[in-house]
Parts: structure tokens; sequence; C-alpha cells
């Protein structure tokens, strides 16, 4: 087995910074009581400005004058923690969120599918690059030492026994994952490097620094086994944005959306699945929030059409108060199957499929605005008809091709009758008809299909035109 | 004295050209009359481009004059989009005409998202045809859809009332319907000229693979 290790140096910061329409201004992660506040972490823009993390904010404010705090929140750092765990679902099926700012994932089962380690490597860079997140990248044959080669390198990757062993030895003592007593103990020893701890005796060195250093250092060759926590993906998606500013129009919450809807294709990649249904929450600072509810004829995980999707049921939305945070909460996720598509198919630009068109116009328009047709059973015109299902057979007698929704009067004088009567007679159960059907020709050369009480030959109602 | 000019070379030059017209390829999109497609300068509809069809009331034979083309294009699984027809489309009688219903999609909006709903389903290359009844639609709006008719290579039809026939329109071919007696006349067909008498309605139907006496063999030969 072959592990990689995604270390996320800066999640806090990268989470927090995503969702800035202005990541390049400078911007510090702030931590601890009201009274010392700390900075937890810096942008690269803060770092410029003189700003580094551990720094009291008194002090941050006397060398810089204007720069963003952001309060840092470990819910929010799990959380995302969480959302990079599901992507990386996508690259293989053992994922472990175990370790802190780190990602392990066992990839070599993976290499039919994504190609060979530098492909593979190159793939869940361009991810994370395009997600936004800092990251530094290493392989090895057992997790651990993945972990700890991705603290001091990037790139590396190590397939084998016998270079893991050359590169552990070459690694310094303190960022081998060790305890932090021991580690301190080993380098008042005069000890420096890994190899210089796996020269000494074992039975003494074990007396010396414990049982829990002698098995990290034996998980770092693999000598020995520990298994780790896999992930499992949740069976639902949730993401929110709090604003630390009032947004009055809906325009203004376009920026955060198309990240929200980003982030739930990423996710619905990774779990090979589709969405149908979700739920845009505008939390307001007092009443209850605005829902709106996006729903799919059938499922899709494209981001930019979920994006373009909710951005057309936003748009019609009336805001009763400014919003103050965003949420998308998507509950059912059914499995997604890709629409089938010709492999020489030449189509013209701009062309979008009809499932992406119908939701275009449904999002606009109304759900119900879209609709097929067929012929159902029924004697009665009126019910003659549905908007979905399987087609009857179509009655022989002659129809109209316009049905009114509704008859309505007829007031017209010279009614030439081209055919009829057709008695129609049906539906004592639920709305009993019996009506004379006429073909009738106005004057002005309309065809009509008009219909009067069984056995008169006045008081023409209008049911459809025969055009 | 002028020079004496060799033909070809004016016919090289494109300063002269032979009256008598090539024979065309027949039209992909034939209206289903062998008739009116003889009298069109493409054989059938403008293919890729807006047409208008002007009525001066419902129920003189709109939906015949459209149903054969409707029927062809469905049953070569193409997708019909009606955009805000006026009333319900009658299930039995489009099945009788030859239309499957299962490609047949109606879509309901409001006057002003008509011209809005007409443009996507044209440009989105996912219909084969897409049949709208604007209410009020002014020059733009038509040129809208007449673009948006080409980028998605669509059959677009537009039905109008017969007060429009006043004003100019860039649909590239322009229909009229009238009553008493009845009658289709050809208002604009884009690449020639519109045919003087107007047709008599109603047309007799027929497939229009190779039109009986089309202009290409009507006219005599006169060299």
């Amino acid at each position: 087995m072959l592990w990689a290790c995604i270390l996320l140096p800066q999640l806090a910061l990268d989470g927090v910074l995503r969702r800035h329409a202005t990541p390049d201004e400078p911007l510090v992660l702030v931590d601890g009581p009201v009274q010392r506040r700390v900075l937890r972490a810096v942008n690269a823009a803060a770092k410029a400005q003189g700003l580094r993390a551990g720094l009291p904010l008194a002090t941050a404010q006397a060398i810089c004058a204007r720069f963003a705090t952001v309060e840092h929140d470990p819910l929010e750092t799990t959380r995302w923690h969480d959302f990079l765990a599901a992507w990386a679902y996508r690259y293989g099926a053992q994922v472990s969120r175990q370790m802190p700012a780190s990602l392990l994932i066992e990839v070599e089962a993976s290499f039919r599918l994504f190609g060979p380690w530098p492909r593979m490597e190159a793939l869940l860079r361009e991810d994370l690059v395009a997600l936004g997140f800092r990251h530094r990248i290493a392989l090895a044959p057992n997790p651990w030492a993945a972990r700890a080669l991705a603290g001091v390198h990037d790139g590396l990757a190590i397939t084998h026994d016998a270079p893991l062993k050359q590169a552990l030895g070459q690694l310094p003592v303190e960022r081998a994952g060790l305890p932090p007593e021991a580690a301190d103990s080993l380098r008042r020893m005069g000890l420096r490097r890994l190899a210089q701890v796996y020269a000494l005796p074992r039975a003494a060195l074990g007396r010396r620094v414990g049982a829990d250093t002698l098995d990290q250092l034996d998980r770092l060759t693999g000598t020995l086994a520990t298994p780790l926590t896999c992930y499992q993906p949740p069976d639902h998606f949730e993401s929110r944005i709090e604003f630390n500013y009032e947004v009055g129009a809906t325009g203004q919450l376009l920026f955060p959306l198309r990240r929200m809807t980003g982030d739930l294709a990423a996710y619905l990649a990774g779990r090979d699945g589709g969405v149908q249904r979700f739920v845009l929450r505008l939390e307001h600072e007092r009443g209850a929030a605005t829902e709106v509810p996006v729903g799919l004829l059938a499922p899709e995980r494209d981001g930019g059409m979920l994006f373009e999707l909710a951005r057309g049921r936003l748009d019609v939305v009336q805001l009763a108060a400014p919003v103050r945070a965003l949420q998308l909460i998507a509950r059912e996720l059914p499995p997604f199957v890709p629409a089938g598509r010709d492999l020489f198919d030449v189509r013209p630009q701009q062309a979008v499929p009809w499932e992406q068109l119908r939701e275009r116009l449904r999002a606009r328009l109304g759900d119900e605005a879209v609709h097929g047709l067929s012929v159902h059973a029924d004697h009665r015109p009126e019910r003659a008809w549905r908007d979905h299902g399987q087609s009857a057979p179509a009655p022989p007698q002659p129809r109209p091709g316009w049905l009114l929704p509704q008859p309505i009067p007829l007031r017209e004088r010279e009614l030439r009758i081209l055919a009829g009567p057709e008695r129609v007679e049906s539906g004592w159960w639920d709305g009993d008809v019996r009506r004379d059907y006429y073909v009738v020709e106005t004057a002005a050369g309309q065809r009509a299909w008009a219909y009067c009480p069984v056995g008169e030959r006045e008081g023409f109602m209008l049911h459809g035109w025969f055009a | 004295m002028s020079n004496v000019v060799a033909l070809d070379h004016l016919f090289d030059a494109r300063r002269l050209w032979r009256g008598q017209p090539q024979a065309r390829p027949p039209s992909r999109q034939p209206t289903g009359f062998p008739r009116l497609d003889a009298t069109l300068p493409s054989g059938g509809w403008p293919e890729a481009a807006l047409s208008e069809v002007l009525l001066p009331l419902d129920g003189i034979g709109e939906l015949t004059l459209l149903w054969p083309t409707l029927a062809r294009l469905t049953q070569a699984d193409g997708r019909v989009a009606l955009i805000a027809p006026p009333y319900l489309p009658f299930p039995a009688a489009w099945a009788n005409a030859g239309v499957r219903l299962d490609r047949l999609q109606v879509v309901r909006a409001e006057a002003r998202d008509v011209p809005w709903a007409t443009e996507q389903c044209l440009r989105s290359a996912a219909c084969a045809a897409v049949l709208c009844w604007p209410q009020h639609a002014d020059d733009r709006t038509l040129r809208r859809l007449q673009l948006a008719a080409e980028t998605g290579q669509c059959l677009g039809i537009a039905m109008r009332p017969a007060s429009a026939a006043a004003h100019a329109s860039p649909a590239a071919l322009r229909l009229v319907m009238e009553t008493r007696p009845a009658r289709l006349r050809v208002l604009k067909c884009r690449g020639g000229n519109p045919p003087a008498q107007p047709l008599p309605w109603p047309l007799p139907t027929g497939t229009s693979e190779a039109p009986p006496d089309s202009p290409a063999t009507a006219v005599p030969d006169r060299a």
C-alpha cells in the first residue's frame, strides 16, 4: 500500500480566505481571550506588512494600520477538514482525517484509474489549487511516514522501504511526530537526526524515552501496523457562510453562492452522486430565515449548472430584511446517471442539453411551466389529456387541435354546421357530462368545435378550434 | 469601337451571371405541402432561421399548416417546443396528425417571458423546432430570435397577429393566412421574390421529396 499525505499548513486561514472577495488584502485570524488577543495566522499580504502568527493583536495594530481580522473558529476548521476529506474520497477508498491538518489517502489501489503517481499528484494539486487550499504532498509506504515526510518535504514520493529508511534517517528528531518530551530529551542527548536514534540499541532507548516513542519509531518504518480510522462520507451536504456585514440585495449573494455550489459539486463528484433538491437558507438578523428551495427534475452534479439554477431562483426572491448568513442544505442525494452523448455529435456553440434547458426554464418560469402531453382514455374532452405519462391510443373521431381550457358561449348568429352531432355522455361517477358536439363554421371562416345540450340546436358552447 | 470581351471572363469576374436558375438541392425542411415548397426559394422552411405565420383569427388552419413539419421532425426523434400556445394543444388531434407526443414539450410562460423562453430554446440546439406565440414582439425581439435560431441551427416559427403584416420583420419567411376566401399568401421570402398570387387553402399534402413542378424544371429552357 502507498499512502499519500496532504498536509494543509494553513487550513484555518484558507477556509476563511476562499470566501473573501478580496483575499489579497491583509487579513489575520485572531484567537485567545478578549483582553489578550493573539494573531493565530496571517495571510501573505499581512506577512508582507510585517505581521506574523503569535503576535499580540495590540502589537500588530501598532505595526500595521489596516488589516481585516477574523475570529478563529475551531469548528469551522473542522468543517473544512471534513469537506476536504469528502473531496479526497474520490481519489481513494481509504481516507483518514485522524491526524490534525492533514489528510491521508491510500492511493496505490487508485493508480489503475487515475494513472501513475506523478499524474495523480498533479490532479490532486490542481484540485486543491482550484479549491483554494495551500498544501504539501508526500508519498510513502505507510501513513505515519507519509505524514512525517510531508512535514519537511513537498512532492517527495517514496515507494520502497530502502529509500524510506534513508529519507527517515535525514528527518530532524523534532519533526518525526514523537511525543514532545521524548523529542526534547533526545535532542538534549545530542541526537539531531532520526538515523542517529535508529542506530541506538533498542532496549536501552526504550528505557530512556518510553514505549510510546518506540511505537512511533516503529510505525514510521512500517514494522508496527496501527490501523487508522477511515473517513465515512456523510449522507447530506451542508455549507454555511456568515457575513460580517448586511447583504441587502440578492446580487451580492452570487459570489458566495458560486463557491457553495462549487463545493457541493466537488462533494457530489466524490460520492459519485447527484442532487435533486436543495435549499438555500437566507438568515436574517431577526425573524425567520427565508428558504429558497431549488428543485430539479433529474439528479445533476455539474457545478456551473447548479449555480445557474440556484441563481435563477434567487433572482426572483424579494428580500424582506438584510441577509446575515447564507446556508446551502442538500439532504436528498440520489445516484447520478450521466446522460449519454454521441462521440461524434457536432453541436453548435452555446448548445445545452434538453435536461439543462428544461431546468433553466423551470427555474425562471416556475416548476409547472414545462410539461409534456399525452392522450388519456376518457370521453370527456377536458379529461382526455394529461401533462405527463404514456399516451393512450388516440380516438379516431375528429378532434380539434386547440382545446379551450373552459368552454365559453359561442355568440354568433350565422353558424354553419359541418358535422355532428357526436354525443359525449360519460362520467356519472365524477361530474356528469351529456353533450352533443358539432363542427361548425363561423361567419369569419373559423372552424369551431362546439356543443349544446342534448337534443337542442342552440346555446352553443365553444370548446375548441379546428386549426 | 468597344473591345470584344470573352463572356467567360465576365462570368469569372461575377460581373455577369446567367438568368436561368440552377437546379436546387431539395430543402431539408419541406413544409409537407408540395405546392408551397415549389413557391418558396428555399424549397421549404428556411433552415436555421425564424419564420412568421400571421393569423387574422384562431382556428383557420394554422395547425394544419404546421402539423406535417412537426410530424416529420418528431418522427425523426427531434424535440419540438411550444412556447405559450394560446390554447391547450389537444393531444388526440396532434397524435392523429402524426406528431409524436412524447417529443412535444409545452412551455407555459407569461407574455413578458415568452421572448426569453423562445430565445433559450432556439439557442440551446436541444430542439428541432420551436413554435412561439409572442403577444407583442417588436423588431429587436424578432431580430434576437432570428439570431438565436441561426446560432442554435433550429427551425423557429413565430405565430403573430395579421396586424403585424404592416410592419417590417427580420424573419426569413413570412406567411399570411387569410379567410374569406381562405388563402395563403407569402409576404416575404429570403432569397427570392414572393409570388404575386396567393395559394388557395387548404393545400393538398404529400411528400415533397421531388416537387412535381419545381421552378427548376417548370421554367422552359430558352437557351
